[in-house]
């Protein structure tokens, strides 16, 4: 809590209520206990009246607004001047969310430009923890660009740019999003988190990040940035020694980033998520050696490796083909049986698997082998992924209570002389130790 | 006027719904000693041919009138279409008629509800004695809300719960005869037929030159006979095609003559005739076994979302519905209308919309696929707006079902598994892979190898110019790149759902509320009885003390629901800074105030129950005009719309 604010703010509000109750002993005002006695004291005297809240102690008030969303906070920033001095107390900006909208283009509304003004007027500078939700057009891309170029006098610790539809800030100039996203590094000096997915952030515009946070800078998530090189990457895990969290795209890992990021110099890694994305049919995929696998698990034995595939079935060849160190699997669309198979055979470490949709056959023996050999698996959704009932009991029978999410349709259940849809919700429940069914979609 | 009542009783049976004769109480209890009997329907030209919009749906309806009417004058009644609003024109009826009882079915939804009511204050200013019955869902919705303790159920597993608890639905009751009618007679006046008369299609300004045979003829002898066909020859065909749990793969796409939804829809088939038939028929395809609640899947669903909006007027929208989550929709009408007139470069979404728009009806794994691939899927438009679509062309979308289907296929409500995503590609090749159905509806493509049916834009030129269809050219190129939308669709729903179910960590899983969770959380927030499903609470209490704290508000959660689900909104936390990952296990729970500030001072992201007590206090004392809970709702109100107030804890 600021003191200074406080202490700022105190003479205003103890000359209105001097002047209110007649009182004339301006120490009894010091600390909160005391304020809260005088609160009260006109409701004893004066029977019936109620309380006067304008005399609620800045501390209290404090206490309430950040438990009221902004809009309450402005309703009751208006009851009287205490409470509006309130509303603009420093601890009460550092969080904002910037929604951008524009009503062609969402069903959301945004943050009124009033507000947006009265923050950068007033309350720039008590920015900390700042993001920003853009919709699909570029008009608001281009807000928030503008706002991210007034934030000269602030130091975040935090920024998020979010698309909460296409991605926008794609669809700006370079030139434009990389000046106003220079602003708040060349500015903040430490920043911890940043949220960059999906923009057009370049190499150079890394370099000055790195110049400026290098010390601070422990979280970066800028999956789907083209822009970025691999080089651009590595300078970052180079110097940003404080890195835990790092989600990119799979053309910037590079074996040189991981034994980067795995430097003595370097603290432990958190998490790592990777997406594989194609870009185009028939793409092919560099390979990691496993060796710097190896060593990230080496430096940060707890390090958690997530990794999102969206590719063609035909593009998996490079992967899976050497134990690999994920934890956390999603095939966002069809994947093969045999790459189902390699993930059993070279995936130790694995948690959570979640496969969208496979080929025409069941999936059987591909997931009884996954049981047998990821010993730590506790989480596994399957989407258009035939398994045949007797198999799939089994698969849970291997795995018991470990499995704390398990999520399959029921649709593509496949019963078999051993089990029935309606007997399998038991049979899977009894080894789980709690009650489960098989997901539904309502049929019509 | 109501002397004379008490000694010759005039009754008008409304038809809304419910368009037969059979199995419908309120019209057994308009001919119940009545001397005089008329059936009316309101039809508002207004509301057809101004553009050619849902002709499908206007056609059946007119089917259904017909088919009444022709019902109605073998019985030497016949049905009186009225032109207009009821609330309008009842009032004159009263008094022309000198009608003593009104009668109709029980209509559960809000809208109806609203009309009803305004209804019933007309007729009791007129002395018109009111009789309503419930024949459109198989029980009085209202007790299972009762049963639930008071709130709908939120999980169709609850829902079976409590429906297999209660009694079975009442049987059906014998159609209107002429033996039921006695004495009653339907005075006919000569001008009847331009009166009353069934209007014709084109009378209402549709064109109707370019128009198909209708796939699906409306009218309840078409609904009868479309029943009895299960139990001819093919009976077993007819139960693998209409009972059997669905499959992903060799599922008939095609309209069948044994379908019967649409005629659910317009009540032309009454859900407890169907459903008594249906154990009937399952007993002879099944000898043995007794039949499980699964049987009647179809019946339930549909009775689980009119039960769910019974109570809820903005159960057809996000903004304002509390069962709904928020989430950030793109608003693109330009994506909409390639959608909805079939143009999305899909071969396989294409054909469904065709299909739906030229018959009026699609399988349900193809309402899934396209429904997915409009919201969480592909496009991210909002559900609301496909379901407008379906509204307009799909002749089975009642209100409620359409609506909950909807919430449910974008995962906004009632099904959260958001990962299982329906490719556009590769589950129709799953379910037809051949592809004859995209060749039916998409001639165009119908030269296509089957290898490039479902991708035609990855076939070579030479493939191409020989099946005499270049992409983009003679058929659109996709309109999204599905694997890059899918990426960036899931990203966003994890987001969504990781905020909502506070969970930190980087399970996609864990985010995903488990069907069965959501039945304790929904329970523990209605005050209900304990669901059957209390294994996993206790492992959770033993183990995961952090996520108790978050259930244990079961009683303030109650009064709070409304709120929480408000809250959910978008305000996606941006990130997880302090993402406490953990081998342990992450389960979710309904949070009190997903929407609520983290707050980086104080240790807790969430107050304390004494915190918020006190808050409620402060609330109270506030004046004697504003109890503490009067200004709930208000409250709500503010916090929708409130954009503005979220953080993140660093």
């Amino acid at each position: 809590m600021s003191n200074t604010q406080n202490s700022s703010l105190r003479p205003s509000r103890m000359k209105r209520r001097l002047s209110r109750d007649g009182e004339d002993s301006p120490s009894s005002c010091e600390g909160p206990t005391d304020s809260c006695k005088r609160v009260r004291q006109p409701t004893v005297d004066s029977g019936d009246l109620p309380p006067d809240w304008a005399c609620l102690p800045q501390e209290i008030l404090l206490h309430i607004f950040q438990f009221l969303p902004l809009l309450d906070r402005a309703f009751a920033s208006q009851v009287c001047r205490g409470w509006n001095e309130a509303f603009h107390m420093p601890e009460l900006w550092r969080c904002f969310e910037f929604e951008l909208n524009q009503p062609a283009s969402s069903y959301l509304k945004a943050t009124h430009p009033d507000l947006i003004k009265q923050i950068i007027k007033r309350h720039s500078n008590h920015l900390q923890y700042v993001s920003f939700k853009v919709d699909s057009s570029t008009e608001s891309a281009e807000a928030a660009c503008d706002i991210l170029s007034q934030l000269v006098n602030c130091s975040l610790k935090t920024l998020g740019l979010i698309s909460t539809a296409r991605p926008s800030f794609m669809e700006l100039p370079k030139s434009h999003f990389i000046s106003a996203l220079t602003v708040v590094f060349v500015n903040s000096k430490s920043l911890s988190s940043l949220k960059i997915d999906d923009t057009p952030v370049d190499d150079p515009s890394l370099k000055v990040l790195v110049a400026n946070n290098s010390d601070t800078l422990k979280l970066l998530k800028m999956s789907s940035c083209p822009h970025v090189s691999p080089a651009g990457i590595l300078c970052v895990a180079d110097q940003c020694h404080g890195l835990r969290e790092l989600a990119l795209n799979y053309h910037l890992l590079s074996d040189e980033l991981l034994l980067a990021l795995s430097s003595e110099k370097h603290v432990h890694l958190e998490h790592l998520r990777i997406d594989v994305v194609s870009e185009n049919p028939g793409q092919q995929f560099h390979t990691i050696k496993k060796s710097s696998w190896d060593a990230m698990v080496r430096h940060s034995p707890k390090f958690n490796l997530v990794m999102y595939f969206f590719l063609y079935e035909d593009e998996f060849g490079p992967f899976f083909r050497d134990e690999i160190p994920v934890t956390h699997l999603y095939f966002g669309r069809s994947v093969s049986k045999e790459v189902l198979g390699r993930v059993g055979m070279n995936c130790p470490r694995l948690v959570e698997l979640v496969v969208c949709a496979n080929g025409l056959r069941p999936l059987d023996e591909e997931l009884i082998r996954i049981a047998e050999r990821c010993q730590h698996l506790s989480a596994i959704g399957l989407g258009e992924c035939e398994v045949s009932c007797s198999a799939f009991v089994e698969f849970v029978k291997m795995c018991g209570r470990r499995l704390s999410q398990l999520s399959i349709m029921e649709e593509v259940l496949i019963p078999d002389h051993k089990y029935s849809l309606d007997e399998i919700h038991w049979e899977v429940s009894k080894h789980l130790g709690r009650v489960w069914f098989p997901d539904m979609m309502p049929t019509w | 006027m109501s002397v004379s009542s008490i000694s010759s009783v005039s009754s008008v049976h409304w038809f809304r719904k419910g368009l037969r004769l059979h199995d419908n109480p309120a019209l057994l209890e308009a001919a119940r000693g009545s001397h005089t009997l008329r059936c009316v329907y309101f039809l508002d030209p207004w509301f057809a041919g101004a553009s050619n919009r849902g002709v499908n749906r206007w056609r059946f309806l007119l089917q259904c009138l017909e088919d009444l009417d022709s019902s109605l004058r073998k019985l030497n009644s016949c049905l009186f279409v009225i032109r207009g609003q009821p609330a309008n024109i009842f009032p004159r009826l009263f008094k022309e008629w000198k009608v003593s009882r009104l009668t109709f079915e029980c209509d559960s939804e809000p809208f109806g509800k609203e009309r009803d009511a305004a209804i019933k204050k007309l007729a009791s200013e007129a002395g018109v004695e009111v009789i309503v019955k419930t024949s459109h869902t198989l029980h009085d919705l209202d007790r299972i809300t009762e049963l639930n303790g008071g709130q709908p159920p939120l999980t169709y597993k609850r829902f079976q719960t409590l429906v297999s608890s209660m009694e079975p639905p009442e049987p059906p009751l014998e159609p209107l005869t002429r033996e039921l009618l006695g004495n009653c007679v339907t005075p006919i006046s000569a001008n009847h037929r331009e009166r009353y008369g069934v209007p014709l299609l084109d009378e209402l300004g549709f064109d109707t030159e370019s128009l198909d045979p209708a796939v699906w003829p409306g009218g309840e002898s078409e609904a009868l006979m479309r029943l009895e066909r299960h139990f001819g020859p093919d009976s077993n065909t007819a139960w693998k095609e209409n009972f059997e749990r669905p499959k992903m793969s060799s599922s008939p796409l095609l309209a069948s003559p044994l379908g019967l939804s649409p005629y659910l829809r317009f009540g032309c088939l009454s859900c407890r005739l169907f459903y008594y038939k249906l154990t009937e028929l399952h007993n002879k395809v099944k000898k043995n076994a007794s039949p499980s609640i699964s049987l009647y899947d179809k019946l339930l669903w549909r009775e689980f979302f009119y039960t769910a909006a019974s109570n809820n007027p903005r159960f057809d929208r996000m903004e304002g519905n509390p069962i709904c989550i928020r989430i950030p929709w793109d608003r693109n009408p330009e994506a909409l209308a390639k959608w909805a007139e079939a143009k999305t470069g899909f071969p396989w979404i294409d054909a469904i919309m065709t299909q739906l728009r030229q018959e009026g009806w699609i399988h349900h794994l193809a309402r899934h696929a396209v429904a997915c691939f409009l919201t969480r899927g592909d496009l991210w438009i909002s559900w609301e707006e496909g379901m407008k679509v379906f509204e307009e062309l799909l002749l089975d979308a009642d209100w409620s079902v359409n609506a909950g289907s909807w919430l449910s296929h974008s995962c906004s409500s009632f099904f959260q598994q958001f990962f299982h995503c329906y490719c556009p590609v590769g589950f129709g090749r799953r379910i037809d892979p051949n592809g004859d159905f995209i060749r039916r509806y998409l001639p165009v493509l119908r030269d296509f190898p089957a290898k490039f049916i479902y991708d035609p834009w990855n076939a070579p030129d030479d493939v191409q110019r020989a099946a005499k269809c270049v992409i983009g050219v003679d058929y659109p190129k996709p309109m999204v790149n599905h694997a890059e939308a899918s990426r960036l669709n899931i990203e966003r729903m994890r987001q969504i759902y990781q905020q909502l179910s506070r969970y930190r960590g980087l399970s996609l899983l864990a985010t995903v509320p488990s069907n069965h969770m959501e039945v304790v959380g929904a329970n523990e927030s209605q005050g209900a009885t304990a669901p059957p499903t209390c294994w996993r609470t206790h492992s959770s209490t033993s183990s995961h003390t952090g996520v108790r704290r978050e259930q244990q508000g079961a009683s303030r959660a109650r009064h709070s629901i409304t709120r929480q689900r408000h809250a959910l909104s978008h305000r996606t936390s941006p990130y997880t800074i302090q993402s406490d990952l953990t081998e342990r296990s992450h389960e979710f729970a309904i949070p009190k105030q997903p929407g609520r500030l983290i707050w980086p001072a104080g240790g807790g992201t969430r107050r304390s129950e004494k915190e918020e007590a006190g808050l409620n206090r402060c609330h109270g004392d506030d004046g004697p005009s504003s109890s503490s809970s009067a200004p709930k709702a208000q409250d709500d109100e503010k916090m929708q719309e409130d954009a503005e107030g979220v953080a993140f804890c660093s």
